[in-house]
């Protein structure tokens, strides 16, 4: 129970920061905006390649927005040292791990709205299989909040780690876009049922990055 | 001294007639780029030495990481190891894009294998950049130990891939295993008849 309140505090410490901050509301959201409104222009704003092309620009636009979550979420550790405050509050590292995670997920499941609404408008989609939509999306987005932690705090305190997250981050979450990309494909072309073996793999990865994410993030601190 | 010798002389001999097998003895074949074909003895050591070189930095990162065997000639090893990875990883990639092109009509192919190997790539570019960024041994060892182990994940991945998909490299891989019986029915032609 205790494990439980652990990560429900550090949780709503950096959901808090960002409510009271709004960086995630006034630059991540209008990012992650401009992201799909860049691709419609690259793609020429036709018609005929938007809608299929929509669910791999929709993720390609949730994964580059999620760089800047995952940055915003170890740069408020640097500050003032509150990492070492951290490290020396007492909890262990698997709970401070799952409460990064878990605010950066709940970031980016607003961020998907937004940009989902966004996406429907303007690429002209009519979402379908809501059940699939949703799985894929939770599943997607813990395994890229997780990966995303376990990368962060890896490169945390290092020099030019603006540049390196990236570097580490994007090709370890190709599955997530694979599996999230696939399984919205499959929901939205009206066959939910091509979708579930790519949720089942997107709930794989999930399961094992916070797996591995709770048993090293506590080391990795005492490193950074 | 004498070993090295040793070595580097029975190296060069085995190089010799390696190339004399793979550019004289063994036949093009029509529907895989004719001559480009012999690519495939470049090809698959450089994947092997990749995946080998890439076992070893994952087995040196495992001894850092236990403490009863921790020493940084395993975090030096890993890293070198994983620099030797990255080079054949990218030769693998190199000469498989000029056999792909007269073969398949095209530099690269979006198939499961040589997808999961363009990740390798990165994910393992993406590791030595993170040891070049920890300049000390101790910024190093834990980072990137863990780092080293995440990424070979990828490697039984890549490896399974083929079988996994039905894709394009399946057929480089059944290519790989009609070209070592013909192989071995040229040499032995060759042997017995003394062209």
């Amino acid at each position: 129970m205790n494990y439980v309140r652990d990560v429900w505090l550090v949780a709503s410490k950096d959901l808090r920061i960002e409510r009271r901050s709004r960086v995630a509301l006034q630059q991540i959201v209008p990012f992650g905006g401009i992201v799909v409104v860049l691709f419609a222009f690259a793609l020429n704003s036709d018609r005929t390649l938007l809608p299929p092309a929509a669910p791999g620009l929709f993720w390609v636009a949730i994964l580059l927005a999620t760089l800047l979550a995952i940055g915003r979420s170890f740069n408020v550790e640097e500050a003032n040292r509150a990492r070492d405050g951290l490290r020396l509050s007492g909890l262990d590292g698997g709970s401070i791990f799952l409460g990064k995670a878990a605010a950066v997920a709940v970031e980016l499941f607003l961020l998907e709205v937004v940009v989902g609404i966004a996406v429907v408008v303007l690429y002209d989609v009519t979402p379908r299989s809501a059940l699939v939509l949703i799985c894929a999306a939770v599943a997607a987005t813990i395994g890229l909040a997780a990966t995303g932690t376990v990368y962060g705090v890896l490169a945390g305190g290092l020099r030019a780690r603006e540049t390196l997250v990236p570097l580490l981050v994007l090709p370890a979450v190709t599955p997530v876009m694979l599996g999230a990309t696939r399984s919205f494909q499959a929901a939205l072309d009206g066959s939910p049922g091509d979708a579930w073996p790519w949720v089942q793999l997107l709930i794989a990865f999930a399961v094992l990055v916070v797996a591995a994410g709770t048993v090293a993030f506590g080391p990795l601190l005492e490193e950074a | 001294m004498t070993v090295k010798r040793w070595f580097l002389a029975s190296t060069l001999v085995l190089l010799a007639v390696t190339a004399w097998l793979a550019l004289y003895v063994t036949p093009p074949r029509e529907n895989q780029g004719f001559d480009a074909v012999r690519l495939l003895y470049l090809h698959v050591p450089c994947a092997w030495l990749a995946y080998l070189a890439f076992g070893v930095t994952a087995l040196a990162s495992v001894l850092w990481l236990i403490p009863r065997t921790r020493a940084t000639t395993w975090d030096l090893l890993a890293g070198a190891s994983a620099e030797v990875g990255v080079v054949f990883t990218a030769l693998m990639l190199i000469v498989g894009s000029l056999w792909g092109k007269p073969t398949w009509g095209t530099w690269w192919e979006w198939d499961a294998r040589l997808t999961t190997t363009a990740i390798l790539f990165f994910l393992y570019l993406g590791y030595l950049a993170l040891r070049r960024t920890a300049t000390t041994s101790d910024e190093r060892g834990m980072r990137c130990a863990i780092a080293a182990i995440i990424a070979f994940a990828d490697v039984p991945i890549s490896y399974l891939s083929v079988t996994w998909s039905s894709t394009t490299s399946s057929m480089c891989a059944s290519t790989a295993r009609w070209h070592s019986r013909s192989f071995w029915r040229c040499l032995r032609s060759r042997c017995c008849t003394g062209t």
